[in-house]
């Protein structure tokens, strides 16, 4: 019989080993996927405990915890609706996006790094406090965007190209917080849904998630894979006639506001880039073919996401086109898409001599009582290309501004490197204006896009010079504090 | 020892004061055991109150005196039983009583919801009595021997009681209890005693033919008809169960049990084979025939799908024991400080996992631990035992706690689909409380004959 007993012990083994398997998958391995369940209510009474953290800049919270005389114990209260494309919301009712949503583990404290927290917490009986999370915005670059952009629709991302981190970062028109974090469910939900149903769409994150037509500020991008081809350099020339027949359709691309573009025969890439035209773009693009175009964009970052913390909605250069296609495409139509934080992360990767940072929002995690739980280090996310690269396109993006037709993104008394966009949406449709660049230019200490959406409410009128530029001066004036 | 002649040790007079060691290590043990039940309770009070309150005395002194009461029935009754059995029925017994407190605790501040702490304690006292009733009638692991056939009577008529017009009642869907006016008792707990005797006794007398008799059949050996009879009624038995009282769990429970029994007794491995397949095959046409078996099945294969979560009998409840689980983390809420309640049959069916919310993974394996612990010990009689009667008993009986065990917190936590059946010792109910206090009686009352019962062989070990 003892080799029975021996047989069936081992079968009593295994059944418990099953359930201590079984319990660890849910109590540790998995407990974060259940905490996160919507039919889970544990994690939302949870959240009333505790107070939650602060998000700051400067050691200034722009949104933090009150305490409050109801069952919740806490309110939620933001400073400003400038930040609201960075703090999201955080509601009872309506749940959290933004900052608020990514940083959500750290801001209950229930991230590992509050371990030792979450133990003393078990004995003291006292919650958890959340942790801070200090930002690297700039508030004078931030609130210089936001009042720039006044009325209009649209996004503006700054970011500090040899760190990555993020100065600026609006979108427009935004929404005011304190009235989705109120305590009461019928307010909450009533001005969620007014939220949602306005139609200029303020709960949209538009320098993060949405996607626009780059127009020509892809131009940089394509002017950059040429150089790094070995083919061409700025002084290379392209045929400049006045029209170009894409080839197999009988479509024909003009310059913008049908011009000559210098006026000669030929017209050099540098100059192509100064005027920025169409046509000798338009060439270049078919001769340099879509996959190099699309392995230089993706070495840019496009079609790839990244967290910064927040989700960046990938930027898409199309697939499968034809030349006529591609021609379109290589002066930022046709189906080629990108987020504003992708522009200024062109313009980045150009200032920072062909080193792409990743972008950061987040300076430091604060415990409680004051102990950085996480400093986030400036990580390089791809080498986009070489240093004399870099130094070329810089110098033809200095010449857009200093001599061409970007020129409202002049600075007195600093050299800036840009571009101007105005991307056609189709038909009657109003315009996409754009710009991005970077200045001082020898020693860039800011990389700045904008974007203006729907024409910036003059319908087909507007040009990314008139409207988008001024903008990005006055943020880049920010940061340089001139 | 020394004696030459073991018989003649027996009509010697105890005039040799023998020292109860495994008495004293329970002793120490107990102490420690009564120490952590009151540290639950002054947890739970301070944490839930703010303060601790007189009636703290309440819950602790009777359980308290039971298990003393207890302690010195085996000192005079038993003092060579087994160190261990006792203290780990005690933490866990404690335990559980503490966690259905707390979930009064919380019933009270509502003011609504049924009171189960004062009745637990109330059924616990009644379960250690009777565990030492045990201890003191039952003079020697023999004794039940004699008592075979007639509890193959009381078992079936157990099982098969809840059927009984008048008396049967039907909870959750389950036709498992039989009551009284208010006071209902679920006869299933105890037949699995009766039956495990049984099944140790038959064995016992019909291991050999069971073994060896038969003809061969492509070099495996079939047992004749007449010697299958039992194993065949037995599974026609589980799966009345089955079908008629809708318990997946208790067919289960008495149909595993009984092949682990015969596979001991012969070592015929064919037992195993066959009876899972039929085991199996049963449950597999059930699953199809009988709806509520499908539903169990879907909400165990796809708990979080919203179509399972939503329905009627469907799998709301295992998800919200799955987030209780996930809430406690490693480390738990702190007893008081989780939100057990949020699940349905939070102080029975659920207990595993209000317990595995407060008190975390790690709270989660020490429960598991001391389930092992007692099992190991009942297993280890067997081991030790030189009677194949009290071998086959004593691991009858652990290995029907393992499973139980292992039914219910499998299905709590998706190991195998949810069933009905309840923690031993932890879950409120008082069957399940006096069957599983009989059962480690009984073990007491086995291991204290180990080592001078009557044996084959003269040996010490």
């Amino acid at each position: 019989m003892q080799k029975e007993l021996r047989r069936v012990s081992i079968v009593i083994f295994l059944m418990f080993l099953s359930l201590f398997v079984a319990s660890t998958s849910i109590q540790v391995i998995q407990a974060e996927t259940y905490s996160q369940d919507q039919r889970n209510v544990r994690s939302v009474y949870d959240s009333y405990k505790k107070q939650r953290g602060s998000i700051l800049i400067d050691g200034e919270p722009i949104a933090f915890s009150k305490p409050s005389d109801d069952v919740y114990h806490y309110i939620r209260t933001y400073a400003d609706p400038m930040y609201s494309g960075i703090t999201g919301f955080f509601s009872n009712y309506q749940g959290a996006t933004g900052l608020e949503s990514a940083m959500n583990s750290y801001l209950t404290g229930q991230n590992s790094a509050q371990f030792f927290e979450q133990i003393s917490a078990l004995f003291s009986g006292n919650p958890v406090t959340g942790a801070s999370v200090q930002l690297t915005i700039n508030k004078a670059a931030q609130k210089a965007a936001w009042d720039a952009l006044g009325n209009m629709t649209g996004a503006v991302v700054a970011i500090e190209p040899k760190t990555g981190n993020i100065l600026a970062l609006v979108s427009k028109p935004g929404f005011d917080a304190n009235k989705l974090a109120v305590h009461d469910g019928v307010t909450s939900t009533s001005n969620y849904t007014a939220l949602l149903n306005d139609k200029s769409e303020p709960l949209k994150n538009r320098a993060t998630t949405e996607l626009f037509a780059p127009g020509s500020v892809f131009k940089i991008l394509v002017a950059t894979a040429a150089l790094e081809s070995g083919k061409y350099t700025p002084e290379s020339t392209l045929p400049n006639p006045v029209k170009f027949q894409l080839p197999g359709t009988n479509v024909f691309v003009q310059n913008s506001g049908e011009g000559k573009c210098g006026g000669k025969a030929t017209v050099s890439i540098a100059d192509a880039l100064r005027f920025s035209c169409n046509v000798p773009m338009a060439q270049l693009g078919i001769l340099l073919g879509q996959d190099a175009i699309r392995a230089q964009a993706e070495k840019f970052g496009f079609g790839t996401q990244i967290k910064v913390p927040l989700t960046i909605t990938p930027s898409v250069y199309p697939t499968g086109m034809d030349d006529a296609q591609t021609g379109l495409s290589a002066f930022g139509q046709f189906d080629d898409r990108v987020t504003p934080m992708q522009v200024a992360m062109m313009s980045a990767a150009v200032a920072n001599g062909g080193i792409l940072m990743k972008p950061n929002l987040v300076q430091v995690v604060l415990s409680s009582n004051l102990a950085a739980l996480n400093t986030p280090v400036p990580s390089q996310l791809s080498t986009v290309m070489s240093p004399e690269t870099a130094a070329k396109v810089r110098d033809m993006m200095i010449g857009a501004v200093a001599r061409g037709v970007s020129s409202n993104g002049q600075i007195k008394g600093v050299s800036v490197a840009g571009k101007t966009g105005t991307a056609q949406n189709g038909q009657g449709e109003p315009y996409t204006l754009w710009f991005t660049g970077f200045a001082p230019a020898d020693n860039p200490q800011v990389a700045v896009a904008v974007v203006v959406a729907n024409g910036g409410g003059m319908g087909q009128s507007g040009r990314g010079n008139s409207l988008a530029a001024p903008i990005a001066r006055k943020v880049m004036e920010a940061v340089l504090k001139k | 020892m020394s004696f030459s002649n073991l018989t003649d040790a027996i009509n010697i007079p105890k005039i040799i004061k023998i020292i109860p060691r495994n008495r004293n290590i329970e002793a120490w043990l107990l102490v420690f055991a009564l120490g952590l039940f009151a540290f639950e309770l002054a947890q739970i009070q301070l944490s839930v109150l703010q303060i601790l309150r007189p009636d703290f005395w309440l819950y602790f002194l009777p359980f308290s005196a039971a298990v003393i009461a207890i302690h010195f029935v085996l000192r005079l009754r038993a003092s060579e039983a087994d160190s261990l059995i006792l203290p780990i029925g005690v933490v866990l017994n404690g335990l559980g009583i503490a966690e259905i407190y707390r979930l009064d605790l919380h019933s009270a501040t509502l003011k609504a919801g049924e009171l189960f702490a004062g009745k637990q304690i109330a059924w616990t006292c009644l379960a250690i009595a009777i565990a030492a009733i045990v201890v003191i009638f039952v003079p020697s692991h023999l004794f039940l021997r004699r008592y075979v056939y007639l509890s193959m009577f009381i078992g079936v008529g157990l099982l098969l009681s809840p059927m009984l017009p008048f008396l049967g009642r039907s909870i959750n869907g389950a036709r498992l209890w039989i009551g009284v006016g208010n006071l209902t008792f679920q006869p299933g707990e105890l037949a699995k005693i009766a039956l495990t005797v049984f099944f140790a006794g038959y064995l016992v007398t019909r291991r050999d033919s069971l073994a060896i008799v038969g003809r061969k059949i492509f070099g495996v050996r079939i047992p004749r008809a007449r010697e299958l009879g039992p194993i065949i009624t037995i599974w026609v038995a589980s799966l009345m169960v089955l079908v008629l009282q809708h318990d997946l769990g208790t067919s289960l429970l008495y149909f595993g049990l009984f092949i682990v029994m015969i596979y001991v007794a012969t070592g015929r491995s064919i037992y195993v084979v066959v009876g899972l397949t039929m085991f199996f095959s049963g449950a597999l046409v059930a699953s199809r025939v009988a709806d509520y078996v499908t539903n169990r099945f879907d909400a165990w294969l796809n708990p979080f799908d919203q179509a399972h979560y939503d329905a009627v009998g469907g799998s709301y409840q295992l998800v919200q024991g799955i987030f209780g689980l996930a809430h406690g983390n490693l480390l738990g809420a702190g007893l008081g400080g989780g939100l057990p309640q949020l699940v349905p049959l939070a102080e029975s069916d659920f207990i595993i996992a209000s317990l595995g919310e407060e008190l975390g993974l790690v709270g989660m394996f020490a429960i598991l631990v001391l389930y092992l612990l007692l099992v190991a010990r009942g297993v280890r009689i067997a081991f030790n035992h030189n009677d194949d009667f009290s071998k086959l008993l004593a691991v009858g009986l652990s290995f029907v706690i393992a499973l139980q065990l292992f039914i219910v917190v499998g299905g709590v936590t998706r190991v195998v689909p949810l069933t009905g059946l309840t923690t031993p010792l932890l879950a409120a109910g008082g069957s399940s409380l006096i069957a599983n206090w009989i059962i480690i009686g009984v073990l007491l009352r086995i291991s204290d004959s180990m080592g001078s019962g009557q044996r084959s062989f003269g040996g010490v070990s």
